[in-house]
């Protein structure tokens, strides 16, 4: 920081200059305070409405306090609908696309970093080209597909495919196993070991941070999913938290929107929740999804 | 070449075809087959409940006098050109705040960031009573200003911007990308720009945005991809209604797939949706070779 060679530029004296900065700096955290209060605002009508009673949650001008404090909305929303079943079934989809996903792709990932074989590059390139394709087209042919296998009313259209890998997650795991050391591979392969032990035991936990980031976008894209579920859940019992919320809203009038406004905050509080466990991982993923190519 | 294969290569292409295994066949029956499916039923006559009749091109010629796939498309266009463009200046705005100097930042980050994990599902159900006409904060506050109520979700001039705005809020993974793409921006460019005499504004323009300008553009890139696939939060929120003035083009090919069973109408609806987005991308790739700064950032 060498000031002192630039040219002078006697505008100001020393303290306007400060005196502005702080002007400067004044208005910057009164505009973000501003916007962080319009941010929250939502959030914090959702939860003092789930804690109210229906009537002082519609009362205009909007009542700020609950009085009194309804804590038993929770229960009676976890109630109105079969909530835990939904949220048991969100979670077992969850839990086997997460497997499946990071399982799956780390193996295809691995094959396209590592190993040199004709067709490679040509194979790579395709997988690039599928992540262009949307999911909108796919809809009815995998659901004709889908139904000739009478899977239609069942989870497993929800779920099998995730074991069969997906281009976006091969993209990004690729770019991390090609920073394995390739000498520290051959040396493990001639102490004799299999390709199966050097991709369990040396790939896998040089990268875990990244297959952390897969494992918990995939996580988020399955517990918000909710085009797939409305295309393949027929039956009110396999229904998603997704599913059952949407269904909770359309029976709005006979169930009170404070009700709603409970379950809507337990849906979102594991999110939050998960956030604040992992928010380094969340912050690094999204660099880290958001800036390839 | 009869031996050319060396035992090495033998070996290194049967591991390499066995570790991407999953992929051939995942490639193969959710993707290659569905492509071709569907590209033959958009051709077709198709219930699924009876098995496929050839009609030549009839889906695509009946989509030139479909209002409603007119009406889905115009809908989309009006929501990407509003949405788009304000989520970004607002997100770049929110960044560009975020990386002062500020008390608390890891705090306000958070809560720019916080809605962007909400699930759209709950999302929609949210803003639909935020937008209440009677009792929701939006129109609370439009009321305390004096602007008096708009009916945000019912009426068909205003229920798309209801969208926009919704949709606005949940911007915060732009920002923390944006920021991250800030602070990324080397230091001694804006000192260099500084000694020559640069205000700050004009470091904005001519250090920070060029900077950054390969993440605006693969934000908008993907934003017009996304826009084009909208579902959840108009499904919720309006079911496309006032008036159709919420349907989404996606929300069209659903229905035309799952609610009427016209599957072969709804792939030729898909196939024009695929061309949109191959075409879309194809511009934005050609632009970007003339505003994108080509450097090394990413």
């Amino acid at each position: 920081m060498s000031l002192e060679l630039s040219t002078p530029k006697p505008v100001a004296s020393a303290s306007s200059l400060a005196r502005q900065r702080l002007i400067g700096r004044v208005a910057v955290h009164v505009a973000v305070i501003l916007l962080a209060v319009l941010f929250a605002l939502p959030f914090v009508w959702m939860l003092k409405t789930s804690l109210m009673e229906p009537l002082q949650a519609k009362a205009m001008p909007p009542v700020w306090l609950p009085n009194p404090f309804r804590f038993d909305n929770y229960r009676a929303a976890t109630e109105a609908i079969p909530f835990w079943r939904y949220t048991v079934n969100s979670l077992v989809l969850c839990a086997l696309n997460v497997v499946g996903t990071t399982t799956s792709c780390a193996l295809v990932a691995w094959g396209f970093a590592h190993y040199r074989f004709p067709g490679r590059d040509l194979f790579f390139a395709i997988t690039l080209a599928t992540m262009m394709i949307p999911f909108p087209v796919l809809m009815v042919p995998q659901y004709a597909i889908f139904r000739d296998l009478h899977w239609i009313g069942t989870t497993l259209p929800l779920w099998v495919p995730s074991f069969f890998a997906s281009a976006y997650n091969i993209f990004l795991l690729r770019q991390f196993f090609r920073t394995v050391p390739r000498d520290l591979v051959d040396a493990a392969r001639i102490d004799g070991c299999g390709e199966a032990r050097i991709f369990w035991q040396i790939v896998l936990p040089l990268t875990r941070p990244a297959l952390v980031v897969v494992a918990l976008f995939c996580f988020m894209y399955n517990w918000n999913d909710f085009l797939a579920p409305l295309i393949y859940l027929t039956d009110d019992r396999q229904f998603t938290l997704t599913l059952g919320l949407q269904a909770f809203q359309s029976r709005l009038g006979e169930i009170e929107i404070t009700l709603l406004m409970a379950a809507t905050t337990l849906m979102i509080l594991p999110v939050i929740v998960l956030f604040f466990l992992a928010q380094k991982t969340f912050i690094e993923g999204i660099s880290l999804t958001g800036l390839k190519s | 070449m009869g031996n050319a294969m060396t035992g090495e290569t033998r070996r290194n292409t049967f591991y390499g075809l066995l570790f991407i295994s999953p992929w051939i066949v995942g490639f193969t029956v959710f993707m290659a087959i569905p492509l071709v499916l569907s590209f033959y039923f958009s051709f077709c006559d198709y219930s699924i409940l009876n098995a496929p009749v050839f009609i030549g091109a009839q889906n695509y010629q009946d989509m030139v006098s479909d209002e409603v796939f007119w009406k889905t498309l115009r809908n989309t266009a009006y929501f990407a050109a509003l949405s788009l463009p304000l989520g970004t200046v607002l997100a770049l705005a929110l960044a560009l705040l975020l990386n002062t100097k500020l008390f608390a930042r890891a705090f306000f980050r958070t809560v720019f960031f916080l809605p962007s994990l909400v699930p759209l599902v709950a999302l929609a159900i949210l803003w639909r009573e935020v937008l209440h006409v009677e009792y929701g904060i939006v129109n609370s506050a439009l009321r305390w200003v004096g602007i008096g109520t708009i009916d945000w979700l019912g009426d068909p001039r205003h229920a798309m911007h209801g969208l926009v705005f919704t949709s606005l809020w949940g911007i915060g993974n732009s920002v923390v990308l944006y920021l991250a793409s800030l602070q990324d921006v080397p230091r001694g460019l804006y000192e260099a720009a500084e000694v020559d005499g640069a205000n700050a504004w004009q470091r904005m323009v001519h250090v920070t945005l060029p900077m950054i300008s390969p993440v605006i553009y693969f934000n908008l890139l993907m934003g017009c991809i996304g826009a084009l696939q909208v579902f959840a939060l108009p499904y919720v929120m309006t079911k496309g209604e006032p008036a159709r003035s919420t349907m989404f083009y996606t929300m069209y090919l659903f229905d035309q797939a799952f609610s009427y069973l016209n599957m072969g109408y709804a792939s030729a609806l898909a196939w024009i949706l695929f061309l949109l987005i191959a075409l879309l991308s194809l511009c934005t790739h050609l632009l970007s070779r003339r505003y994108v700064h080509q450097g090394d950032l990413s």
